[in-house]
């Protein structure tokens, strides 16, 4: 088990955003957060890696404790890509470079350099390694994003909403990505999604939050329409096209 | 394409590599800006006995005079205060992430300059002297440098308060720039109100920053506070590439974001207050300079740094000696120069939109 979640509590000013999340997460899995908008998707991806601090409860990376860990202790452990990446005049070798900031003393060395080649060849990123990321697509600078958290070399990867704002080229294109390194880099991946089709495709498994809390949770066998209908409030059914389940809204105007 | 090992990290470096030539040939071109610049003035001295006379071989009584009391300091004071005023800018257009961040644009310098008039008018911390009009001896250069900073600091404060508040975009920044800028220029009018005639005439000072008022002791200080705040900002400088990729990032990286910027604001502010407390405000130089160096080497603060510094001095420095040149008998405050090349920047730099 590579991440264990308990009774997280997180309160936003007085404010109980999440109560009593407890999950858990195995070696080379993706997990889907779903869930209607302001539910605390995102909130709870934040307190993952600690950026936010949750009240109670503990999250255990591979049995160590994340909110005892020094931050950049965490950053050694988990990768975490925005939704949005910001764009500067630096080079996407220098942006993937700065993933592994949290490993180095005063300066980078030589197997950092070699390191940040590997994996962006591991990314098929080549062509635009010595690119300015002002001028990237808003489909390569969160390429560009993974590879950064890629290179932090992390047992757990964190992405925000990763294929918002893509065209459906860059979301599948990106996803894979994720997959691919999922699979190959003996990390596991945390998304919070709002495409509940694109999480279907590609995720080992879900949480469907309500109300701060978790309503749902399981495997593609687990998810009925019932649970979707729930938490969206938007009647549905699911179908299956060539082995890939489909969420179709049945609600008309 | 890039198949083989180590190919894209032999690209990589020889792009970083090139960073490094263009801010060894600043440093280069400063050195030779140095030398035609002390032998520019009143009096014109050969560049070949400049140099002579800096290596220590006496050419002339005359000469040494000139060369190590009066042009060198000036020189040496624009190079230190060019680098100090230019780090300052492009440590804080970082960790504000607002490209229109320097001491001038937000107010700091404004507040320095009255919280060092404040010093030597009501704590008398300075005397003035009648004879010239326009000069005021420090005489306790502490007193004045941390009355700068006290209120460059309050500036600072409110800056990073307004930034957690309402974000830090650009428009909110330059608006509280612009109030405490005002706030404080209305303070020293204030003062100039109560001021006899030869404090009021000294009071000018702080309001036209200039080059040649700093003494050998002066420049040791800020010399010594410059150097150490270059320091901080290169230990840090990973940090600022972070902040620049965004909150989130950065701290998904380990790092402290409000920890960075509170320091890298005092010790920005610091620089800013001791360099306007001996020598006056001077405008947009920490402005202009990081963005000319954003320009030729880029975002990456390993190198954006140090070229600041270069860019700053090199600048400072050049119209520093044009203001002795052009209106010869009379030498221009060089802070008149520096507000008539920036001002124009700045609007170039709100014209031009959000990259900038």
């Amino acid at each position: 088990m590579i991440l264990e979640v308990n009774g997280i509590e997180f309160q936003y000013k007085s404010k109980e955003v999440l109560k009593d999340i407890r999950f858990h997460l195995e070696k080379n899995e993706i997990l889907s957060i779903l869930g209607p908008n302001g539910v605390g998707k995102t909130t709870l991806l934040k307190c993952m890696n600690a950026i936010l601090k949750p009240k109670s409860g503990t999250i255990l990376v591979d049995k160590e404790d994340v909110l005892k860990l020094e931050q950049i202790e965490v950053a050694r452990r988990m990768g975490y890509v925005p939704q949005r990446c910001e764009p500067a005049r630096l080079t996407a070798f220098d942006a993937v470079l700065l993933g592994r900031m949290p490993h180095m003393k005063w300066n980078i060395t030589p197997e950092d350099v070699m390191l940040v080649e590997a994996t962006i060849k591991k990314l098929h990123l080549e062509d635009m390694a010595l690119r300015y990321i002002d001028e990237l697509s808003g489909g390569e600078l969160q390429k560009v994003g993974i590879a950064r958290a890629i290179a932090q070399n992390p047992k757990l990867l964190l992405l925000d909403e990763p294929t918002s704002s893509l065209d459906l080229r860059n979301q599948l294109e990106i996803l894979d990505t994720v997959r691919e390194v999922v699979r190959k880099e003996n990390v596991s991946a945390i998304m919070t999604m709002h495409d509940l089709n694109l999480a279907l495709r590609y995720s080992d498994k879900f949480l469907f939050l309500k109300n701060g809390t978790i309503f749902a949770a399981g495997t593609m066998a687990d998810i009925t329409p019932q649970i979707i209908q729930e938490v969206y409030g938007v009647p549905v059914t699911i179908q299956n096209y060539m082995d890939v389940a489909v969420v179709i809204p049945t609600h008309t105007a | 394409m890039n198949s083989e090992k180590g190919e894209i990290a032999r690209r990589y470096r020889e792009h970083t590599g090139r960073k490094l030539t263009l801010i060894l040939a600043g440093i280069a071109l400063l050195l030779v800006i140095t030398v035609l610049s002390i032998s520019t003035g009143s009096a014109d001295i050969p560049p070949a006995d400049v140099i002579r006379t800096l290596a220590g071989q006496s050419v002339s009584v005359t000469l040494d005079s000139i060369i190590w009391n009066v042009r060198l300091p000036q020189v040496l004071t624009a190079i230190v205060a060019g680098a100090g005023l230019a780090v300052a800018g492009v440590v804080m257009q970082s960790i504000l992430r607002n490209p229109l961040g320097s001491p001038f644009t937000l107010g700091i310098s404004n507040a320095a300059a009255f919280g060092a008039a404040f010093s030597v008018i009501i704590l008398g911390a300075g005397s003035t002297s009648s004879q010239l009009g326009d000069a005021v001896t420090i005489n306790s250069p502490y007193v004045t440098t941390i009355a700068a900073f006290v209120f460059a600091m309050l500036v600072t404060l409110v800056i990073l308060a307004f930034s957690r508040i309402r974000g830090t975009s650009p428009e909110v920044m330059i608006l509280v720039g612009v109030a405490m800028g005002s706030l404080f220029t209305a303070g020293t009018m204030f003062l100039q109100y109560f001021a006899d005639d030869v404090q009021l005439a000294s009071m000018v000072f702080w309001t036209f920053g200039d080059t040649s008022r700093a003494s050998w002791d002066e420049l040791i200080l800020i010399t010594v506070i410059v150097a150490a705040s270059i320091i901080y900002f290169t230990l840090n400088r990973w940090k600022y590439n972070a902040i620049d990729a965004g909150d989130e990032t950065a701290k998904g990286l380990g790092v402290n974001v409000e920890k960075v910027r509170l320091w890298g604001m005092m010790c920005a502010s610091f620089v800013t207050a001791i360099i306007v407390a001996f020598l006056g405000v001077i405008g947009f130089v920490g402005l202009i300079c990081p963005h000319m160096a954003r320009r030729i080497i880029g975002d990456d603060h390993r190198f954006l740094i140090t070229g600041s510094i270069v860019i700053g001095s090199l600048l400072l420095l050049s119209a520093d000696t044009a203001a002795r040149v052009l209106m010869q008998p009379y030498q221009l405050p060089v802070a008149v120069l520096t507000s008539f090349l920036g001002a124009p920047t700045f609007i170039y730099l709100i014209l031009r939109g959000k990259r900038i």
